[in-house]
């Protein structure tokens, strides 16, 4: 029984914390950033969809998945897909022994597009396996454990096994996925220059008002009755098991909405960054993602959202300097905060800035103990946080960018 | 073996063994409508095993459980609730982190589906029966309190107050009295007698103050099977349960 302290009780995530969200991803960051910071800003965006959907499945519902990896991979890979056919066009790869087909194809002497990237010359079936196609492969798997009761642990290191096979498979067969290089050199969605400023910036803001409505999304689910059965069966499987539900299709379906979120992100990723490889399928980002929801507050929408932020600018200021240290440094970061902050930043926000915002304001309400909602941001710890990284994204020297 | 369809709950060698030991073996055991059953017996008696087996939580290893005809056997557990099977744990088993109201509203039998949860609407008509239901079990000033600061007592009230929302055909209680004072025990007792009304129950207990104020019919179990069976006064005289049990 996992005991919450008071002050994250309540409703989750209060309107003014997504609109101070959406004040800074909307005006704040693009007015401060330049083009090539907003969109490195962009990426880490990206990220905080998976990690919206880890608050959901993992802080709320209770279940750890080490391998969300393989739904952000999957949404970027048929994205990725349908941009790749796009720049294949017989005409730019007129020199290959097979034009018309991606050049890796090629490369690895395949002289036919295999029948399953064929779907993916159509951008609405593209659009739709994007949005489905993450989903239903949670929900193979999610159907299968759930429903045999496996949970825990054991969950975890199924996902984070079936993370290590999808990577294998996609390095593996290369003449099909692109292998170990990914998919790259994307450049045009419908003659559409992904690449030029007006592009950038027009995805940045998609991408931000995708994740703003990913966070309502889960605002809303949390809300309702949907929300405390999750939370009780967390707590309490068998009794919520014998109040009449069954427990296996409440964690198929969060676990499939923490895909169908994670698979936006990684749609979005390749759009803005140009390209989509197997380094962000496998163990180490789907880690990352478990530690950005943790850093952020594992029970805060919101928090995700920030914790994605923060952690993966560190990770760009810390990592290209000190490669292998990073390692080191982001798992000393996770036991830190397991340790001291198992709630992340969202608490520490709850615990002192709410005091701090409420002193500002003059009480209103004397002797009235606040249990604000888990994942409201107001001007108190988080967005000086955030504040603090947008200042610093400026003077950041650059880290993988585009290929 | 034709099992009785008058019976609300008729069990019929019901065997169920753990690795070679057989906790409950052969058993036979019947209850009619508006029926108040308290079960007895020494530890490791099977008492609670029974109860499990009923509410599907374990699976019977041979034998039938038919309630209201239908064999629960190889039902699953959350269909075994629909068909109207309440079962409340042996420590207090609530949702701490949630308050009175959202515990009971989380067990109110609308939106028992992922979608159903989803589009379930707090009305008036789901606000009146948590009402109801709380005054029942005395928490009703109570509602917006967090279920983790009850007392014992409460927390024990509170569980049965999940259970009465669904308005079961057989609440299955274990062991209801077990941590509570003098006091709470007593009007545990009342508020027991007060739910048996218009539906059957079966009770798990140790304290025989408190089997004698239930009144009704008493099972004794010993070692997976029925030693006895009959009211607490006739079973106070029997050789038998006296050497198993009363007389330790």
């Amino acid at each position: 029984m996992i005991k919450l302290p008071g002050f994250l009780h309540g409703r989750h995530g209060g309107l003014a914390g997504i609109l101070i969200l959406a004040a800074i991803l909307m005006i704040v960051m693009p007015a401060m950033l330049d083009l090539y910071r907003l969109n490195l800003a962009g990426r880490y965006l990206t990220y905080a969809f998976v990690a919206v959907g880890l608050v959901l499945c993992w802080g709320y519902g209770g279940i750890l998945s080490l391998g969300q990896g393989i739904f952000f991979g999957v949404g970027g890979y048929a994205m990725a897909m349908f941009l790749k056919l796009e720049a294949s066009d017989p005409e730019s790869t007129r020199i290959q022994t097979t034009p018309g087909i991606p050049d890796f194809m090629d490369w690895n002497r395949i002289t036919e597009l295999p029948w399953f990237w064929v779907p993916f010359n159509s951008l609405t079936f593209t659009i739709i396996a994007v949005l489905v196609l993450p989903a239903a492969f949670a929900f193979v798997i999610g159907y299968a454990m759930f429903k045999r009761r496996v949970s825990g642990v054991y969950f975890a290191i199924i996902t984070q096994a079936l993370a290590v096979v999808l990577t294998i498979l996609i390095v593996g067969q290369q003449g099909y996925t692109g292998g170990i290089n990914g998919i790259t050199d994307l450049r045009t969605l419908k003659g559409w220059d992904i690449r030029d400023d007006s592009a950038q910036y027009l995805l940045y803001y998609l991408n931000a008002t995708l994740l703003i409505g990913c966070v309502l999304l889960g605002r809303w689910v949390l809300n309702g009755k949907y929300g405390r059965i999750l939370t009780a069966l967390r707590d309490r499987e068998d009794r919520v098991r014998f109040s009449g539900y069954d427990v296996a299709n409440f964690k198929v379906f969060i676990f499939c909405l923490a895909a169908f979120m994670s698979g936006i992100g990684g749609a979005m990723f390749t759009l803005q960054v140009g390209f989509m490889s197997p380094s962000f399928v496998g163990i180490v980002p789907s880690i990352e993602f478990v530690i950005f929801a943790a850093v952020g507050g594992r029970l805060s929408l919101l928090g995700g959202v920030y914790g994605a932020l923060l952690v993966s600018y560190a990770k760009t200021m810390f990592a290209e300097a000190y490669p292998q240290l990073w390692q080191v440094m982001i798992g000393a970061v996770f036991i830190l905060v397991v340790l001291v902050l198992p709630y992340g930043l969202a608490s520490v926000y709850q615990r002192y800035g709410k005091r701090a915002v409420a002193k500002l304001k003059g009480s209103r309400h004397p002797g009235d103990t606040p249990t604000p909602p888990a994942a409201s941001v107001v001007p108190g710890a988080r967005r000086d946080a955030t504040a603090k990284a947008g200042s610093a994204l400026p003077h950041d020297s650059v880290t993988e960018g585009r290929p | 073996m034709s099992s009785n369809t008058d019976f609300l709950l008729s069990i019929e060698d019901l065997t169920v063994s753990f690795d070679g030991f057989k906790a409950i073996e052969g058993l036979a055991f019947y209850m009619d409508k508006n029926e108040m059953r308290v079960v007895i017996g020494p530890n490791g008696a099977g008492k609670t095993t029974l109860l499990d087996l009923i509410c599907g939580k374990t699976r019977a290893t041979e034998g039938s459980i038919k309630f209201k005809g239908k064999e629960l056997t190889r039902m699953s557990e959350h269909r075994i609730v629909w068909e109207g099977v309440g079962r409340k744990f042996q420590n207090p088993s609530i949702y701490e982190g949630l308050t009175v109201f959202d515990n009971l509203e989380a067990s109110y039998p609308r939106g028992r589906g992922v979608f159903g949860a989803l589009a379930f609407k707090r009305d008036e008509e789901v606000i009146q029966r948590i009402h109801q239901v709380a005054r029942e079990i005395q928490l009703d000033d109570k509602l917006e309190q967090e279920a983790g600061l009850l007392s014992h007592g409460q927390k024990q009230w509170l569980e049965i107050g999940m259970l009465l929302i669904q308005d079961p055909e057989l609440l299955l209680l274990d062991e209801p009295v077990a941590g509570m004072s003098l006091s709470e025990r007593l009007e545990t007792a009342e508020l027991l007698k007060a739910i048996a009304k218009g539906r059957s129950v079966v009770v798990i207990e140790h304290d025989m103050e408190f089997v004698k104020s239930l009144g009704g019919k008493v099972t004794v179990l010993h070692q997976g099977k029925i030693l006895a069976e009959g009211s607490m006064d006739a079973l106070q005289q029997d050789k038998r349960v006296i050497d198993v049990y009363l007389g330790h």
